[in-house]
C-alpha cells in the first residue's frame, strides 16, 4: 500500500471545495453574512464617523468570527450522516490528518473571501488605511484559528440534529483569546502609541497552538462518535 | 497489474467477541477464523447485533471485549485492519453535489492510495453497468444505481477484506447476478468477504453464522 499522503488529501480537499461551491453555503453566503452584519452596524450605532473608525475593527473582526462559524456545524455532520465518515476513517490517511485538511478547505472557501473583502467593508465603517491593514493582517493570521476552534465544535456536535447553536455556544467561549488579541493588534495598527507586534504574536502563537492541538481533539472526538 | 493482497495465507481470527449496543449486551464470547478465499455470510433476526458485528469489524466501533487478529498480509505490522477492509453500508457515503464518476474517483484514491493497482473508474462503473450515469449527479440516482456506485468502491480499490451490510439492498436481478460475480472473483484472487443477508448467496463453500435465537 503506497505511504503517500499527498494526492490522497489533495482529492479530499478538491472534493471539500468543490462541495462547498456547488451546494452554495460555503463562500458566497460567509460573504454576504458577513456584508451584512457590517453593514446593519452603523444602522444601529448611527452615523458617527469617528464613532464608527474607533469600533470598526471590532465589527469586522465580531462579524467575521460569526461568518467563519456559520456553515462550520455541517463541516463533520454532512459526512457523518451519509456514510461518508465511516470510509474516511477506514482510510490510509490518519483522521487528524483528515481534519486538518477539511478545515484547511473550508478556511479557503469562507475564511479567505472574508480577508479579501475585509478592506472593501472596512471602508464602509470610515477606517483608516494603517487600521485596514491592521484588520486584514489580524484576520489572515486569526481566522485560521477560528475554523480549527469551530471545528472541534463541530467534531463534537456531529451526531446531533441542529447542533449549530450547541456550536456555537461550545466555540465562542474559545474563541475569546483570539478575538481579545486580534482585535487589540487591529486596532493598534492605528494607533500611535500601543503596540501593534505583541498581540500580533500572541495571535500568531494561538493559530499555531489550535492548528496543533484541535485535528487531535476533533478526531479524538469524532473517533468516540457512536451513532 | 501487481496483486494488491497475497492470494492465500490470509487468515482473520475473531476470538470471545463480545458486543454491545447502547449499553445493552448483544452477543458474548463469539468466535470464527476465516482464511484466504472463504466468505461467511452473517444471520439472524432483525436487531440481532448484525450491523453491529460488522462495524466493529471494520473498526467502526469499539471493541467491547475480545480479539480480532489479521494475520498474513505484508502491511500487518503497520495497518489495521480498518484499513485493509471495505465496508458498504446502509448509508451509501455518495455526495449528491458531485457526479458519479467525481464520488468513485474520490473514494478510489481515499480507500486505494496513490498506487491505483484497482480498475478503473469507468471500467467499475462498465461492469456495474452504470457507465451512462458517469457525469450525472449522485442526487439524480435511484436507489438502486446509488447501492451499484457503492459496490464499485470494492473494485477500484482493492482490500482484501469485504465487509458487506445487507449488498443486495435495492438491487435488481441483473446487479444482483454481478454482484455475486463480484465476490467469486474476489473470493478466487484469495480475498475474504464477511456478509449480512437475507437473500440466499448461491456460493459453494460459504458458511453461516447465526446470531442471536436460530428460528
Amino acid at each position: 500500500m503506497s505511504s503517500n499522503l499527498s494526492p490522497v488529501l489533495m482529492s479530499l480537499f478538491i472534493r471539500e471545495v468543490r462541495l462547498a461551491r456547488r451546494i452554495g453555503g460555503g463562500g458566497a453566503m460567509g460573504l454576504v453574512f458577513f456584508l451584512i452584519l457590517v453593514s446593519i452596524t452603523p444602522f444601529a450605532i448611527g452615523p458617527d464617523l469617528n464613532l464608527l473608525a474607533r469600533i470598526g475593527p471590532s465589527i469586522l473582526w465580531i462579524a467575521a468570527l460569526l461568518a467563519t462559524l456559520l456553515g462550520l456545524d455541517r463541516l463533520f455532520q454532512a459526512d457523518q450522516e451519509d456514510g461518508s465518515l465511516d470510509l474516511l476513517r477506514m482510510s490510509q490517511a490518519p483522521l487528524e490528518l483528515i481534519v486538518l485538511t477539511k478545515c484547511l478547505a473550508h478556511w479557503t472557501v469562507t475564511g479567505l473571501p472574508l480577508i479579501i473583502a475585509a478592506p472593501i467593508f472596512g471602508l464602509m465603517l470610515a477606517l483608516e488605511p494603517e487600521a485596514l491593514t491592521g484588520v486584514t493582517l489580524t484576520l489572515l493570521v486569526g481566522t485560521p484559528a477560528l475554523t480549527c476552534l469551530g471545528a472541534m465544535g463541530a467534531a463534537l456536535t456531529a451526531s446531533i440534529r441542529r447542533g449549530g447553536l450547541l456550536m456555537a455556544i461550545l466555540v465562542l467561549p474559545l474563541c475569546v483569546p483570539v478575538l481579545i488579541f486580534g482585535i487589540s493588534a487591529a486596532a493598534a495598527a492605528s494607533d500611535a502609541v500601543a503596540s501593534f507586534t505583541s498581540p500580533f504574536l500572541m495571535l500568531c502563537a494561538l493559530t499555531l497552538l489550535s492548528l496543533l492541538a484541535a485535528p487531535f481533539a476533533a478526531a479524538a472526538a469524532l473517533r468516540a462518535l457512536s451513532d | 497489474m501487481s496483486a494488491p493482497f497475497p492470494a492465500s495465507g490470509l487468515c482473520l481470527k475473531v476470538d470471545n467477541l463480545g458486543l454491545e449496543r447502547g449499553g445493552r449486551s448483544l452477543i458474548q464470547g463469539l468466535g470464527f477464523e476465516l482464511a484466504s478465499g472463504q466468505a461467511l455470510l452473517v444471520r439472524g433476526a432483525n436487531g440481532a447485533g448484525k450491523t453491529t458485528l460488522l462495524r466493529t469489524l471494520a473498526g467502526l466501533l469499539p471493541l467491547q471485549s475480545g480479539q480480532i487478529h489479521f494475520s498474513g498480509s505484508a502491511w500487518e505490522q503497520e495497518c489495521s485492519l480498518a484499513v485493509q477492509s471495505h465496508y458498504v453500508g446502509h448509508a451509501e457515503a455518495l455526495k449528491g453535489a458531485l457526479s458519479a464518476k467525481e464520488n468513485l474517483e474520490f473514494w478510489a484514491l481515499m480507500l486505494g492510495g496513490s498506487a491505483g493497482a484497482g480498475l478503473s473508474c469507468t471500467a467499475a462503473l462498465e461492469s456495474l453497468a452504470i457507465r451512462h450515469a458517469l457525469d450525472i449527479p449522485a442526487a439524480y440516482l435511484s436507489a438502486g444505481q446509488k447501492r451499484r456506485l457503492a459496490l464499485a468502491r470494492l473494485l477500484v480499490a482493492p482490500r482484501p477484506l469485504w465487509i458487506l451490510d445487507e449488498p443486495f439492498t435495492a438491487l435488481d436481478q441483473q446487479a444482483q447476478s454481478q454482484l455475486r460475480k463480484m465476490i467469486e472473483e474476489h473470493l478466487a484472487q484469495g480475498g475474504l468477504m464477511i456478509a449480512s443477508t437475507h437473500v440466499a448467496l448461491g456460493l459453494a463453500g460459504t458458511r453461516e453464522l447465526y446470531l442471536g435465537e436460530r428460528s
